[in-house]
């Protein structure tokens, strides 16, 4: 079935044409402004990082050949001919991949437990004060934006090297991480349960235990969940600054270069970091799921 | 006062089994849950060496470090400093704009709706997965090995991590985007590369910059610490004055990257609530 398409006379036409075209024109215009700026500045930055791009090609070979490298045994062999010569020092690396999942672990909690010892004095709408408030808030900002690596660098030397400085670091950063995470999820509480327990002459505290915590809890948990699969991240390279965990094995192999220690080393972080992901996904999963079927 | 009639407990109890008698796995699962957390927290703190009397020197020395930084002061190095926060702020954009220009291709790739064959696409999200997996100091440090010492490297370390998590988000930004309007194009005659480039490309750009934005919000953070392994800009500095225990330039030099942390949010907030503001508000 043939259907007239109606086209408008060529009068009216080339008015609506050059209306459209005008349009368009201008907001191309602005594009290639904004597109000419963005370069300008990205010219700007690569001077400013010292971006050599005959550098990067002549070494983009030793790229691929590192990586040719640390896939290669000292027998010259491919490394997965040989697992048990790859992983060598597995007995080690596990020891220390535990210790990087257990400061993890303890600086998640420790930093849980202060996020939830101070996210209450946060959150606009149960802080009890307005200064208290302001002083919490820009605490908890100032251990969040102050890197995890920083502290961790500070920490060893007033601590000592050693796993506890990486814990401790780890805990102030996710203190701050949470805290804020925490008090926003506090401030979309439903305000009418407070009220209630307000209104049979509660205390603060019994106000915050009996009103906020059961709307909150889950909420926090996952959270917390996510917090801890970031953290192995952030343990696994605590190590380079001395604070304990793989990073110390690594930062070794790739520095003394023991080619496939570092391969090995890696494919053993890839897959922890995997692992946890899907695990503390899948936790995760379990305890929306409840809240959900409730 | 009427009282209430007396509730009859017996059949109350009978009639809803599961409110009166949960059954003792339920009821012990908390307890036994939080005492499994905390068992686990105090045989990290064994396993750790935390000790009372490490953790008491320790904060004392912290005290002291901390009176030592007040009031912070760069000496005569704060032109120095200027130079690596603007090296550190370069190393963070183009970091991040060359790993969105590589990522959307590829991203393309690992699009269910682009790709509908599991064949490509699978081998495409894990090959992603492990390169977010590695941390982006761990690929300063291989690419340090490649092309020395240098900000040039911590460029390339931030572009790789990036490179990951910009081609997970690209392609579930495409995979959310609405089918009518490729359909639309191919109505009309349009072949497969129209398709992306008229159909699907309007609608994932605005989401795209925003996330870049926001990349390059946090990668300012990253290439403020990729600089402690040395891969230039101010985290270079910082470690070294650490190490040197120069504490009122260490405490300057942090401030410093607070302020610039700061500006860089403010900044990037403004321009992403102009790219994508009326989106948001739609």
């Amino acid at each position: 079935m043939a259907t007239a398409v109606s086209i408008l006379p060529a009068q009216q036409l080339a008015v609506l044409n050059e209306a459209y075209r005008q349009a368009v024109a201008r907001k191309r215009l602005k594009a290639m402004l904004a597109a000419a700026a963005f370069c300008a500045v990205l010219l700007v930055a690569a001077v400013g990082a010292e971006v050599n791009l005959h550098t990067l090609f002549s070494y983009f070979g030793n790229f691929v050949g590192y990586f040719d490298r640390i896939l290669t045994l000292d027998s010259g062999a491919r490394v997965w001919t040989s697992p048990a010569e790859w992983f060598w020092g597995w007995k080690k690396w596990l020891r220390m991949l535990g210790e990087t999942l257990l400061i993890s672990y303890v600086g998640t909690l420790i930093g849980a437990v202060l996020a939830f010892a101070l996210n209450f004095l946060a959150a606009q709408n149960t802080s009890p004060s307005a200064w208290l408030r302001f002083t919490v808030r820009r605490l908890l900002e100032f251990a969040r934006t102050v890197p995890g690596i920083v502290f961790a660098l500070i920490f060893v030397i007033a601590f000592g090297l050693g796993p506890m400085a990486g814990v401790l670091a780890i805990a102030i950063h996710s203190t701050g991480a949470l805290g804020k995470l925490f008090a926003e999820i506090v401030e979309n509480a439903d305000m009418k349960p407070v009220e209630g327990i307000r209104s049979t002459g509660a205390s603060w505290l019994s106000c915050m235990r009996f009103a906020v915590l059961p709307q909150v809890l889950t909420g926090y948990a996952s959270y917390a969940l996510l917090r801890f699969e970031i953290n192995v991240r952030e343990a696994s390279v605590m190590g380079f600054v001395g604070a304990g965990g793989i990073g110390q094995e690594f930062v070794v192999a790739i520095r003394k270069f023991y080619y496939s220690d570092v391969s090995a080393i890696l494919v053993t972080i890839i897959v922890t970091v995997f692992i946890i992901d899907i695990s503390t996904g899948w936790l995760r999963a379990r305890l929306f799921g409840k809240e959900t079927r409730r | 006062m009427s009282q209430l009639p007396k509730p009859d407990t017996v059949q109350l109890r009978a009639k809803y089994p599961d409110v009166f008698e949960r059954p003792a796995s339920a009821r012990l699962a908390t307890p036994a849950m939080i005492v499994a957390l905390l068992a686990i927290f105090v045989l990290g703190l064994v396993d750790l060496d935390f000790s009372p009397s490490k953790l008491i020197s320790g904060v004392s020395q912290l005290g002291w470090i901390t009176m030592m930084m007040i009031p912070p002061n760069p000496g005569s190095s704060f032109p120095l400093y200027m130079q690596a926060l603007g090296e550190t702020l370069s190393i963070a954009l183009l970091g991040t704009t060359l790993a969105a220009v590589l990522a959307l291709p590829v991203s393309l790739l690992a699009a269910r709706n682009i790709i509908p064959s599991n064949l490509i696409r699978f081998p495409v999200r894990r090959f992603l997965d492990s390169i977010r997996g590695v941390d982006t100091l761990i690929w300063a440090l291989v690419w340090i090995n490649v092309v020395g010492l240098g900000p040039f490297a911590g460029v390339l370390a931030i572009m790789v991590s990036d490179f990951g998590a910009f081609g997970k988000l690209f392609s579930e930004a495409i995979e959310a985007a609405d089918r009518k309007q490729v359909e639309g194009i191919r109505a009309s005659g349009g072949n497969a590369l129209h398709e992306i480039r008229f159909g699907l490309l309007p609608q994932v750009l605005p989401v795209i910059a925003g996330q870049v934005l926001y990349f390059i919000e946090s990668n300012t953070r990253s290439a403020t610490i990729i600089g402690i392994v040395g891969a230039g800009g101010i985290g270079l500095q910082l470690a070294e004055q650490i190490r040197v225990l120069e504490w009122q330039k260490v405490s300057f030099l942090i401030l410093m990257i607070l302020i610039a942390v700061a500006a860089i949010d403010f900044i990037s907030g403004k321009l992403r609530f102009a790219i994508i503001g009326q989106r948001a508000v739609a």
